[in-house]
């Protein structure tokens, strides 16, 4: 700001590169970024954009490449590196500690001293101010927890004017906002620009892109495919950049030809399902032979709908139909007696027993089953066991600590837990995630194969690729409702992408919550 | 050629043992017998069997059934502090029922419910109100003592009834009776968990309660069937204490009985984390402490120093619970 020699753009990033365990990561990603300028950074999933952001604010260390800020070129080597350059992140949640006040969260790091003591009122009026810069005026004595995530992401952004930043990364910051704090924060983005601080912003909402940012950066499978002016993109043009697809494709959708449905009536029907604080109203049908997808952005409450469903999560309201009953689902124990079965996303958090056996591990949902007059019956478990990992090809044996697995085994061990009970409607939260290429291939088989044999299957993914080859229809959710249906003969990532970055339909797709009729 | 051959085999055999999970798994069970070896050879009449039923082992098995009970509490990832003033409560209560006539055939299996009923109060603040397993029994810990000496008055009485002595100095099969009550309690506790679904959703509890959930286990009601097992267990041996002290004598019955319990349970290898059980490795951890205790007393070192050792050898437990690989 004070520099005299303002001219070029401020941040410069050249043919970075970056790999973990010898998978690329980043290959080749360029990014600049202008002074008093907004820059959208989009990307997949899996893109490259989180590796590209944290290796310019010091969380990794490049590969290669260069980054040059203000023509200098910089290596930092951790956030605080960073930060004395100007270079600071928002983060979507939140990193500041919720239960310190809002004015030490602000001067976190850099208390104001007196004779060696931290200045309190030095500090409360050097955090009010910053705040004022944004138009807040807060209780900075309180807990920055009891404030809501719009008033943290806030300090956060008060935190790094403080800072003096110069640069600041956005991460996703309207993923947990409301639209009229996303307002806000906008103003403010706006207000920051004017008075000389560039960013960079990141969000999966095409809408907010076109709104806030000047120009864009796009990143697929670890380079840099686009930088353009966004002006010069429509949503379709930049969508199939992201996919790397052209834009003529969208609304073609290349699948074989759908499953038929077993029954006429669905295995599994929710309605109106709502569960706080993210499923507002989501409503699904699944059929016997059939894969029903879900597709929707991160907090879009996929995964809650499966929860809900389960009994793993309340449901506060809202309708669960099974075989056209209304069972009482409130607990796990009873989703699985109504025969459904549920993949969770978070195989270690929640899946798998680290330290317990293959077998005992797989057969843990089945053991009320395996029990008779109070004794589990061991060799009807041995035989289970020996069954499923002949069947689905699990590397491991039996009695060895399932934590030794790799992920794509450990995987097939929990699908393996679901398919002893003989489910009915198989739930699965992010099959994939976390595996290996040839395992992923594998569980998508078996999960075809299922439905051909007359399971129901409900599959949440956010990989766009795998909801279009492996589903029939496709429901989508945007911010806890589901917003959209796209049948198959609609069905391409193309499509699936514009609708839920958008909340609107793509021309071709069928816009309304339920329709029984069709096809 | 067979040299070259055989050699790096059986180097790479001792290479690839993960010695720090092999002596978390064993360690216990050597020094044991190290110190076995050790008094065979430099202590009299150690190997006399009177001496190993009557002194060694049944000093040790009190401690040992409370070691079970804590060691069921660990696996769900628990702790339970409050076992030694259950013990004292269960057993002044019983020696009241008993001094003020009621018969034997009630006041023993009330003091066995006391022990049931505290354990209940544990495992409701812990599963039901989500105390954290150290603060919940924290109460009983204190309180519980308390509530025996209030049942008492404060005093110790000698309590002079043929069914006290016979806990104290009874025999059953040739055994003492604390060391009988072992061996029932042992292999009940293996045949439980080996045979029923009980162990399995124990292990699943501690090893990931949330994985445990999902699968429609009901993880609050697990958890406090572990306290309630334990309390029960103490509730017990509270009785054995009674016998042995023919007195009800609320100070001392039980004293640090829970802090024997737990560092048996970790000189055995089992991490306080949660998730594994081993019933064999409790008892030898405990029979190992013990003897130590008596060995290094019996020739001529003052019991505090035998405590820092005590000590010493829990933390050398520690340390290896957290190098070895396949703990956490």
């Amino acid at each position: 700001m004070t520099d005299t020699t303002p001219e070029g753009p401020l941040l410069e990033m050249r043919g970075v590169t970056k790999s973990f365990r010898g998978a690329r990561a980043l290959d080749d990603a360029t990014m600049t970024v202008g002074r008093h300028q907004i820059r959208a950074l989009i990307g997949q999933n899996g893109a490259g954009k989180s590796t590209l952001i944290k290796i310019l604010t010091g969380v990794y260390r490049r590969d290669g490449g260069e980054v040059r800020l203000d023509g200098r070129p910089v290596d930092f080597r951790s956030t605080a590196d960073a930060q004395k350059s100007g270079v600071v992140t928002i983060y979507q949640e939140v990193n500041l500690v919720p239960k310190l006040s809002v004015a030490e969260n602000i001067f976190l790091g850099r208390f104001p001293r007196r004779r060696g003591l931290v200045d309190w009122a030095t500090m409360r009026a050097g955090a009010r101010d910053a705040l004022a810069t944004l138009s807040l005026d807060i209780d900075v004595t309180r807990p920055l927890g009891s404030y809501r995530v719009a008033t943290q992401q806030m300090t956060a952004i008060a935190r790094a004017v403080s800072l003096e930043a110069r640069l600041l990364v956005l991460d996703e910051p309207t993923s947990s906002l409301a639209e009229r704090e996303v307002e806000t924060l906008f103003g403010v983005m706006r207000s920051l620009r004017d008075s000389g601080v560039s960013m960079v912003f990141v969000s999966h909402r095409m809408d907010e892109l076109y709104e806030i940012c000047e120009d864009v950066t796009v990143l697929r499978d670890g380079r840099t495919v686009a930088e353009e002016s966004l002006a010069s993109l429509n949503q379709y043009e930049l969508v199939s950049k992201m996919l790397g697809r052209a834009a003529e494709q969208v609304a073609s959708g290349a699948r074989p030809a759908a499953r038929p449905r077993q029954q006429a009536e669905p295995v599994l029907s929710v309605t109106n399902a709502a569960s706080a604080p993210r499923l507002r109203d989501a409503s699904i049908d699944v059929y016997a032979g059939q894969v029903q997808g879900v597709a929707g952005l991160l907090g879009s409450g996929r995964s809650e709908l499966l929860r809900s469903v389960f009994g793993a999560d309340p449901l506060d309201s809202g309708e669960i139909k099974v075989n056209g009953d209304r069972p009482s689902l409130r607990t796990p124990g009873e989703a699985i007696a109504n025969r459904l079965a549920f993949l969770t996303e978070d195989r270690r958090a929640e899946g798998i027993v680290p330290h317990m056996s293959v077998r005992d591990n797989l057969t843990l949902a089945l053991l009320p089953k395996l029990t008779r007059r109070g004794i589990v019956d061991r060799k009807r478990q041995r035989q289970i066991v020996t069954d499923y990992i002949a069947r689905l090809g699990i590397k491991a044996q039996a009695d060895q600590p399932i934590v030794e697995l790799s992920g794509g085994n450990q995987q097939k061990v929990l699908l393996a837990r679901w398919l002893a009970t003989e489910p009915a409607v198989l739930l699965l939260d992010e099959p994939t995630r976390g595996i290996d290429v040839s395992a992923k291939a594998e569980i998508l088989a078996l999960v075809d194969k299922l439905a051909a044999d007359g399971m129901g299957v409900l599959l949440v993914s956010s990989e766009l690729e795998e909801v279009v080859s492996a589903c029939d229809d496709v429901t989508v959710l945007r911010d806890g409702v589901s917003v959209a249906r796209v049948s198959l003969d609609r069905l391409s990532e193309e499509s699936l992408m514009a609708v839920m970055a958008s909340g609107e339909a793509v021309p071709s797709s069928d816009v309304p919550q339920k329709d029984n009729a069709d096809d | 050629m067979t040299d070259l051959a055989t050699r790096p085999a059986a180097a790479s055999v001792l290479r690839n043992t993960d010695w720090p999970s092999f002596i978390r798994r064993y360690g216990a069970a050597i020094v044991l017998a190290l110190l076995v070896l050790f008094n065979i050879i430099f202590t009299d009449n150690f190997l006399d069997l009177r001496n190993i039923l009557f002194v060694q082992l049944r000093q040790a098995a009190p401690t040992a059934i409370v070691a079970l009970g804590m060691a069921l509490v660990i696996a769900t990832g628990g702790i339970d502090l409050s076992v030694g003033a259950v013990v004292a409560l269960s057993g002044q209560v019983t020696a009241v029922f008993l001094l003020d006539g009621v018969p034997p055939l009630v006041a023993l299996p009330i003091g066995i419910l006391v022990g049931v009923a505290a354990g209940l109060f544990n495992g409701t603040l812990v599963s039901r109100f989500g105390i954290q397993p150290m603060i919940a029994t924290l109460v009983l810990f204190t309180a519980g003592r308390g509530l025996a000496q209030v049942v008492t008055g404060g005093r110790i009485q000698t309590v002079n009834q043929p069914i006290v002595e016979f806990l104290g100095l009874g025999v059953i099969a040739g055994l003492p009776i604390s060391v009988f009550s072992l061996i029932v309690i042992t292999i009940a506790i293996v045949l439980v968990t080996r045979f029923t679904p009980a162990g399995t959703k124990l292990l699943a509890v501690g090893g990931n309660e949330r994985a445990a959930g999902l699968v429609g286990i009901r993880t609050k009601r697990v958890k406090t069937m572990a306290y309630v097992v334990a309390g029960g267990l103490a509730g017990f041996v509270g009785l054995l204490e009674l016998g042995r002290i023919q007195a009800s004598d609320a100070t001392n019955a039980g004293l640090n009985m829970e802090l024997d319990a737990i560092a048996a349970v970790a000189v055995a290898g089992t991490t306080l984390a949660g998730g594994t059980f081993s019933p064999g490795r409790t008892i030898i951890g405990v029979l190992m402490l013990r003897l130590l205790q008596n060995t290094l007393v019996a020739h001529g070192i003052p019991r505090e120093v035998a405590q820092i050792a005590q000590g010493l050898i829990i933390v050398a437990a520690i340390y290896l619970l957290r190098r070895s690989r396949d703990a956490r």
